[in-house]
């Protein structure tokens, strides 16, 4: 009847099209841009933390690989070996011989630098000893030229790494800014350069103010004592409790609590493990301090629940219908866990074993409790059962000794040791991946 | 007879008890194998079986008791007044060992025979010197009821580990000889041994148990023997945190506000940054991604969580906190007076976290159904609404799960913050102050040579037990929301 309420007129005609974005549809997908920019934003953010990580390891812990040394020929004759072993003090006389016998090859290559002994004696550190003791060892050398070669101090280091510079040195004991003008003629000369730092993957721990002597050997010796002990407590039992839960625990009570238990102790922190550890292993039990044995034991304890889960996931992972072929023809239920389901699913339970040791290998803070940490780890253990029962270090708390060191020439050992140890981890991890790859079976 | 002696032996018997075990089994049934009950391999193990199991069990549980029941006995020995002041009971049991020890090398050097060891006096001669000669050191000089005491106590051990012997290779003996009459054609040696095997699986699985029970015990008995010496409320309520560093005044306040403070505070700053981070980048990699992206980069953040904590720690030392002295430090704003402190601490678990944070939400936003987003397109959402608008919502409870499982572990971390956050306690809101945490703490308290008896050492255990509640809590707390989450959608 009325046509005019309705007349669309009534409202100014819109223009739209599909072909011209309105305000709305425009700001909508401005959003959904800056949405997704968020996203690209934090894995971006992500990705460089992960690098600065990487660069800052790298960048500062390669230098521990390479060290400075002095090389030198020179000649001890008999008349100084006798009258050196006549004195009282007698390594500081070899000293002094050497030091001599240095600034007189210097002098005979006419670099034009003072010389003096006592610059010398800081460069070089002390070496009288090990020269006394190679001489009375090898005496058919005396009077003839042999090469040494001496480790020139911590300090001498820094400065061919750049953590000692002519700014920041401050003159010490250890090393005096005018002491860098020979080091540099030294340098020129070919007298002091660059080696392969051996002794840092060889060596063992060094004293409180020698940096440069410091090894993580005996450390990684001390480390693999830890994981035979995980490898060869953790897997049975993990494997045995898992073939329980998932083939043949009944559901109760008991079978509840044993799981929610392995949840639980999945998440419990690391240090209560070390807790646990001092006061059972350590307090109630007698075992020594600072033992692989002990760290070996705390360290199942905490990759149990990982093995257990990861192996559980595999033994799942077998298809029923295994079980029941086998059962088909008359195996019992143990023989078709054992002889087919176990089998099939070892592929898996090695990959989770493997990256459990690897959590495992570089876990700490339990190690702080039971007395690894703080150990001087001079030694290597003389065989199996004192490799167990000795006190040693670990990799990880090594790593934590050195960072806790008053002496920055540490610091540079714990980056150096870090690379070692995630070399391990990465080495590890690699080969669950290829296990996973080549015998992971899909059904 | 040294232990792994005794164990070899024990396995001796049983390699022979399988061999013969078989070889009975396979003879009562006149050489058939089709007339044996079982396969002639379970007759073997179940002797095997039977040697071990029983005789190992007995060792176990001997070797547990001997140390008590001799212990009880040399102290039952030992007068009253041989605790001198400033000593204890425990402090004079040890030396009584360690003097024993000493005689033990003593004869293993030859330095003395077997009698001497066993009769020589402290009255005669200077035993400490002589001990001494060997290289082992005591304390002080051993008086004559210590000297008896070590005298019994290396008698009653030695008793006690020739009897261990004897029972033990009894039980194996016996073992295997009960298992081998019982080898028989008809026996159901395959039921027994899987019997047998079924026990040890339920044993190995309940081994779980039992480390949760020895962390409750360890952390329980502790706590209550620090509550005896400082008082709860005092503990639990105070502000300040003062250990003294002898161990032996009372003077040291243990208030744990202060480590609680510093513990959430710099969990909060880690959850800070890893909650944005990995939120943000497990919807990107789940929803937008393309699955070559996704593949590349999801293995690429996952590495951060395998680097080891103490590389962290390092990094926050070492590269962070310097990093930051230098935006933050006297040279530009003054804020921040040394490198460790709350907030290189929580940066660097904040990156720690992230991809614990970012592959719980993936998984989460996966287990979203499709139906939900098609749906919101069918009906014009963009992608970006539908995520924020009906994904997000759904996935909220397992989010906030995730979140929680990551505040969890940001309390129970203890190498960043032992080595970025510093040392000193304080309650302070400044994130630039160097603030200190239960875990570091517990570290600090514990390492070096405690005697388990000052509350300074003893407070370790109630932190401990602290740490264990707090994030028992949050974890069961978390899961329990996860799993309810789950159930909505399967």
């Amino acid at each position: 009847m009325t046509e005019t309420t309705t007349t669309p007129s009534a409202s100014p005609p819109k223009k739209s099209s599909l072909f011209v974005l309105d305000e709305r549809t425009r700001k909508r997908n401005a959003a959904e841009t800056r949405f997704r920019m968020y996203g690209i934003t934090a894995i971006s953010v992500g990705l460089v933390f992960l690098v600065l990580l990487f660069t800052s390891i790298l960048r500062s812990g390669i230098p521990a690989f390479t060290q400075t040394v002095v090389k030198i020929e020179f000649v001890l004759t008999k008349e100084q070996f006798d009258k050196a072993e006549s004195k009282m003090l007698k390594t500081g006389e070899y000293q002094n011989i050497f030091v001599n016998a240095l600034i007189g090859q210097l002098e005979a290559r006419n670099l034009d630098v003072n010389v003096d002994s006592k610059s010398i004696k800081r460069i070089v550190g002390k070496p009288g000893g090990m020269i006394r003791s190679f001489f009375l060892e090898n005496p058919d050398q005396i009077g003839t030229p042999v090469s040494f070669e001496i480790v020139a101090s911590s300090r001498v280091d820094g400065y061919f790494n750049g953590r000692v510079t002519r700014d920041t040195l401050v003159d010490t004991r250890f090393l005096k800014a005018s002491d860098l003008d020979l080091v540099d003629a030294l340098q020129e000369a070919d007298i002091i350069q660059g080696a392969f730092n051996w002794n840092f993957i060889t060596g063992t721990d060094s004293g409180v103010d020698n940096p440069g002597g410091a090894g993580l050997g005996a450390s990684v010796i001390g480390s693999f004592f830890m994981m035979l002990v995980v490898l060869f407590l953790s897997l049975p039992i993990g494997v045995a409790a898992s073939i329980y839960l998932e083939e043949f625990a009944p559901k109760n009570l008991w079978t509840d609590l044993i799981e929610v238990n392995i949840s639980n102790l999945a998440a419990v922190p690391s240090i209560v493990f070390g807790i646990l550890g001092l006061a059972v292993f350590i307090q109630f039990a007698g075992l020594p301090q600072s033992a692989p044995v002990v760290g070996g034991l705390v360290l199942t304890l905490m990759t149990l629940p990982t093995i257990i889960i990861s192996t559980r996931a595999s033994l799942a992972a077998v298809p029923p219908s295994i079980r029941d072929a086998a059962l088909g023809v008359g195996a019992s239920k143990m023989q078709a866990v054992f002889h087919h389901v176990l089998p099939l699913a070892m592929p898996g339970i090695l990959t989770g074993t493997i990256i459990g040791l690897a959590q495992a290998l570089g876990e700490t803070a339990p190690l702080l409790l039971i007395g690894m940490v703080g150990f001087v780890a001079r030694e290597y253990p003389d065989g199996i059962a004192s490799g167990f029962m000795d006190a040693n270090s670990a990799m990880p708390a090594q790593i934590y000794t050195w960072a806790s060191r008053a002496d920055p020439g540490f610091y540079e050992k714990a980056w150096g040791g870090i690379i070692v140890l995630l070399l391990f981890l990465i080495t590890m991890n690699a080969i669950a991946v290829i296990l996973r790859r080549r015998f992971e079976r899909r059904w | 007879m040294p232990l792994t002696w005794l164990v070899l032996i024990i396995f001796t018997i049983a390699a022979a008890g399988f061999v013969m075990g078989r070889k009975r089994a396979l003879q009562n049934a006149g050489g058939d194998r089709r007339e044996l009950h079982s396969l002639p391999v379970y007759y073997g193990s179940n002797v095997a079986m039977w040697a071990i199991v029983p005789a190992v069990a007995v060792l176990i549980v001997w070797m547990l008791v001997q140390p008590f029941f001799v212990n009880s006995r040399v102290l039952a020995t030992l007068p009253d007044t041989i605790v001198s002041e400033g000593s204890s009971i425990g402090l004079v049991m040890s030396d009584v060992r360690r003097v024993a020890e000493g005689l033990d090398i003593a004869v293993v050097q030859g330095v003395m025979s077997r009698d001497e060891a066993a009769s020589i006096s402290a009255e005669i001669s200077d035993i400490r010197e002589s001990l001494g000669e060997v290289g082992v050191a005591v304390g002080s000089k051993v008086s004559t009821e210590v000297m008896k005491g070590a005298q019994l106590y290396r008698t009653l051990n030695a008793v006690g580990s020739m009897m261990m012997n004897v029972v033990v290779l009894l039980f194996a003996f016996g073992g295997a000889g009960y298992a081998y009459s019982k080898s028989t054609a008809d026996f159901r040696a395959r039921n027994m041994v899987e019997r047998g095997v079924l026990a040890m699986l339920i044993a190995a699985a309940s081994i779980a148990i039992l480390t949760t029970i020895g962390i409750l015990f360890a952390l329980l008995f502790n706590t209550i023997e620090f509550f005896k010496l400082y008082p709860a409320a005092d503990f639990f309520f105070g502000t300040r945190w003062a250990p003294s560093f002898s161990g032996r005044g009372g003077a040291s306040d243990l208030g744990v506000l202060p480590l609680l403070w510093g513990t959430f505070y710099i969990s909060f700053i880690a959850l800070l940054v890893a909650v944005p981070i990995g939120l943000f980048s497990a919807i990107y990699l789940s929803e937008y991604a393309g699955p070559k992206v996704r593949g590349i980069v999801k293995p690429l953040i996952e590495i951060l969580a395998g680097i080891p904590t103490i590389v962290y720690g390092l990094f926050a030392l070492l590269t962070v906190g310097p990093l930051l002295m230098r935006m933050f430090g006297k040279d530009t704003f003054g804020w921040m007076q040394g490198g460790t402190a709350v907030i290189t601490a929580g940066l660097v678990m904040g990156i720690m976290l992230i991809p614990f944070v970012s592959s719980l939400s993936d998984d989460i936003i996966n287990a979203v159904p499709q139906a939900l987003r098609d749906g919101s397109y069918g009906l014009g959402a963009t992608k970006s609404e539908t995520i924020r608008q009906v994904i997000l919502p759904a996935a909220l409870p397992g989010i906030v799960g995730a979140i929680l499982l990551a505040a969890s572990r940001a309390i129970g971390e203890t190498m960043i913050v032992v080595l970025g956050a510093g040392a000193a306690a304080r309650l302070s809101m400044n994130p630039f102050d160097a603030m200190t945490t239960i875990t570091a703490k517990i570290v600090s308290q514990l390492t070096g040579d405690a005697d388990f008896v000052s509350p300074e050492a003893l407070v370790a255990f109630a932190l401990g037990m602290t740490l264990f509640v707090l994030t028992l809590g949050l974890n069961v707390f978390a899961l329990f929301i996860v799993r309810k989450y789950r159930e909505q959608y399967d």
